[in-house]
């Protein structure tokens, strides 16, 4: 009985187990003797990367300082990002963010990313060629499960987890099942990865992948770029996946050539692997997306979106904020100009996206439309700062959650799409779909 | 840890996500008695001026769903809340609950046979969760006896210390 590409990664990473998990012991593996793990197994795993933010960061900083260790496991391996509340948007933000900056000088650690050279940690990491396929990465941010698009197995925790793999190199895992999705057909004109997922997360639900790995397969997850590839992992998490993952090919070799810090590690999923569930998705039938509040399972085609007027765009975040999206934004803004009624706010999702975008003449063409362009950050996502909307505004947004008051006040509204049709909306002054507009 | 728990019922619906529990805008603070005094704020106003230590909340499918915040572990900690049980726990939430030594059990049945306000005792180690209105007893499925070792240890750091240490 074969394996799935979750299972193959994992099993690479296994220190102890199966049923044995111990996480505590101060030393890593040799991943070189590769144990079979099957789902429902108790692991431990080394870790590749450790990651943590301005958020996390402070709680996982306290907790290794109980645990007595005076040094990380590796210095090179643990990253932490200043990218939530940055830059600052107050005092106690700022203090989180010194307590990790103090941390990260104290411990020599190489990958701290401040105000000028960070990103949204999810498009940063992979940028940075920090995590390469076949890694396991345990991050204090639920979007870690982004990586998985490069063939990594990579997953979000707590701070106390996180603690512990900094002090430790290793993490405990339960080995998930795996849901297979295989996407078929041709997609439509302004159809990327972001309504593919949107699309899978209203088909199962956002429990519907409930402590399992995701596998994106299929032709046209073949013919999908990396930024398509990054978008659809990163919100495998909002079907409650423990990871979602894309094996590698010829795309994520090409991305990663001249990035990637250390080398590849290529795993396969065996053709008798054992899924949970597999679904099969004609993609071809599908229409530009949008979510309504106040559950990403909420979706519907942007056709029968209905009348629905809005206050504020924005662009960006871990989920589209990548150069491909800002392209298909700047398409459509380019010449146009936002409707009155609506703030449009862009935010490139790392200082290198900012410089590509501003080279293109996005920037330009973004500004001339009426729309603003922000500094790298978290903050409008999650209703921190830089776009915090007030009572009764409505928000159509490339970001990946629109629970209640996730953006601001709790009866504001989100509204989930990709960058096409946030661009289009922001011209319209209500949700749009693209052609509407053109 | 408190192994025998009586208190009272917080009951609410699916999908109770981490925004919910404490909404982002109060992440820049960390101390479970912080975060406590914002606890439900956006979907349950009153939680934070009345909950008692010892209350347990009940909750649907895919509690704590999102993000990966701890500190919405720990503001319900803060809260006093004893016990969380629910249809079904977000994966990262469970595993911060049980890291950060907050009891949360899956138990459908119990949170079918119970509404707001009744009283319940829960006793963590027999598994069991008894209705003092109804009279039922409902009993959950152990935990994995390495879940068991992390939460009789207080948590995932004494967890991890204490392992260190005989390592030594």
């Amino acid at each position: 009985m074969g394996h799935t590409l979750a299972e193959k990664i994992i099993a690479a990473h296994v220190v102890e187990g199966p049923g044995s998990a111990a996480p505590g012991d101060n030393r890593r593996g040799d991943t070189d003797s590769h144990p079979e793990v099957w789902p429902g197994d108790l692991v431990e795993a080394t870790v590749d990367v450790v990651l943590s933010n301005d958020i996390t960061a402070p709680i996982a900083i306290r907790e290794f300082e109980t645990l007595d260790v005076e040094r990380v496991f590796d210095p090179s391996r643990v990253v932490m990002v200043a990218d939530h509340f940055v830059p600052n948007k107050d005092i106690k933000s700022a203090e989180q963010c010194a307590q990790m900056r103090q941390f990260a000088r104290a411990q020599g650690l190489p990958h701290h990313f401040d105000v000028g050279r960070m990103g949204i940690e999810h498009v940063l990491l992979p940028e940075q060629g920090l995590v390469v396929p076949g890694d396991l990465v345990v991050g204090a941010d639920s979007h870690t499960c982004t990586y998985g698009a490069l063939g990594a197995f990579a997953t979000g925790m707590g701070s106390t987890d996180i603690a512990v793999a900094m002090a430790t190199g290793c993490t405990w895992l339960r080995v998930p099942e795996t849901i297979r999705v295989v996407y078929r057909g041709r997609l439509r004109p302004w159809v990327g990865g972001k309504d593919l997922i949107l699309y899978t997360i209203g088909r199962i639900g956002v429990s519907g992948a409930l402590y399992k790995a995701i596998e994106f397969a299929g032709p046209v997850i073949d013919h999908l770029s990396m930024d398509g590839r990054f978008t659809m992992a990163n919100m495998a998490i909002e079907a409650g996946g423990k990871a979602g993952l894309v094996a590698v090919d010829e795309v994520t070799r090409a991305y990663v050539e001249g990035r990637a810090s250390r080398a590849p590690r290529v795993y396969q999923a065996d053709v008798d692997a054992t899924y949970a569930q597999v679904v099969e998705i004609d993609a071809g039938q599908i229409e530009p997306q949008v979510a309504f509040p106040h559950l990403p399972e909420n979706v519907r085609p942007v056709g029968q979106a209905g009348d629905v007027r809005i206050d504020q765009v924005v662009i960006g975040s871990c989920t589209n904020g990548r150069l491909e999206d800002l392209r298909v934004a700047a398409e459509l803004l380019r010449g146009r100009q936002v409707h009155p009624d609506v703030r449009c706010i862009v935010v490139p999702g790392s200082q290198q996206v900012y410089l590509d975008t501003l080279r293109e003449g996005w920037v330009e063409a973004f500004v001339e439309a009426g729309a603003v362009v922000s500094t790298p950050t978290c903050g409008p996502c999650l209703g921190g700062h830089m776009g915090v909307l007030a009572a009764g505004e409505r928000a159509v947004s490339t970001t990946n959650r629109n629970f209640r008051g996730r953006m601001g006040h709790p009866e504001s509204e989100v509204y989930l799409a990709g960058p096409a049709v946030a661009a289009a909306s922001a011209i319209a002054g209500r949700i749009a779909h693209p052609d509407d507009i053109t | 840890m408190l192994m025998l728990i009586e208190g009272n019922v917080w009951k609410y619906g699916d999908n109770v996500d981490t925004d919910a529990i404490i909404p982002a805008r109060y992440l820049n603070v960390s101390t479970p008695e912080e975060l406590a005094r914002h606890c439900m704020e956006d979907i349950d106003a009153g939680f934070a001026g009345a909950v008692q230590p010892g209350d347990v909340i009940v909750g649907g499918e895919n509690f704590g769903c999102g993000s990966s915040r701890e500190h919405a572990p720990l503001a319900i900690k803060g809260a006093g809340v004893a016990v969380v049980v629910a249809r079904s726990f977000a994966r990262i939430f469970y595993r911060n609950g049980i890291n950060i030594g907050l009891p949360i059990l899956e138990c459908p049945e119990a949170v079918e046979g119970t509404e707001k306000g009744d009283q319940l005792t829960v006793d963590l180690k027999a598994g069991t969760i008894t209705n003092l209105r109804t009279g039922r007893t409902y009993q959950t499925s152990p935990f994995p006896a390495f879940t068991m070792e992390i939460i009789q240890a207080g948590g995932l750091v004494p967890y991890t210390r204490a392992k260190m240490t005989n390592d030594k």
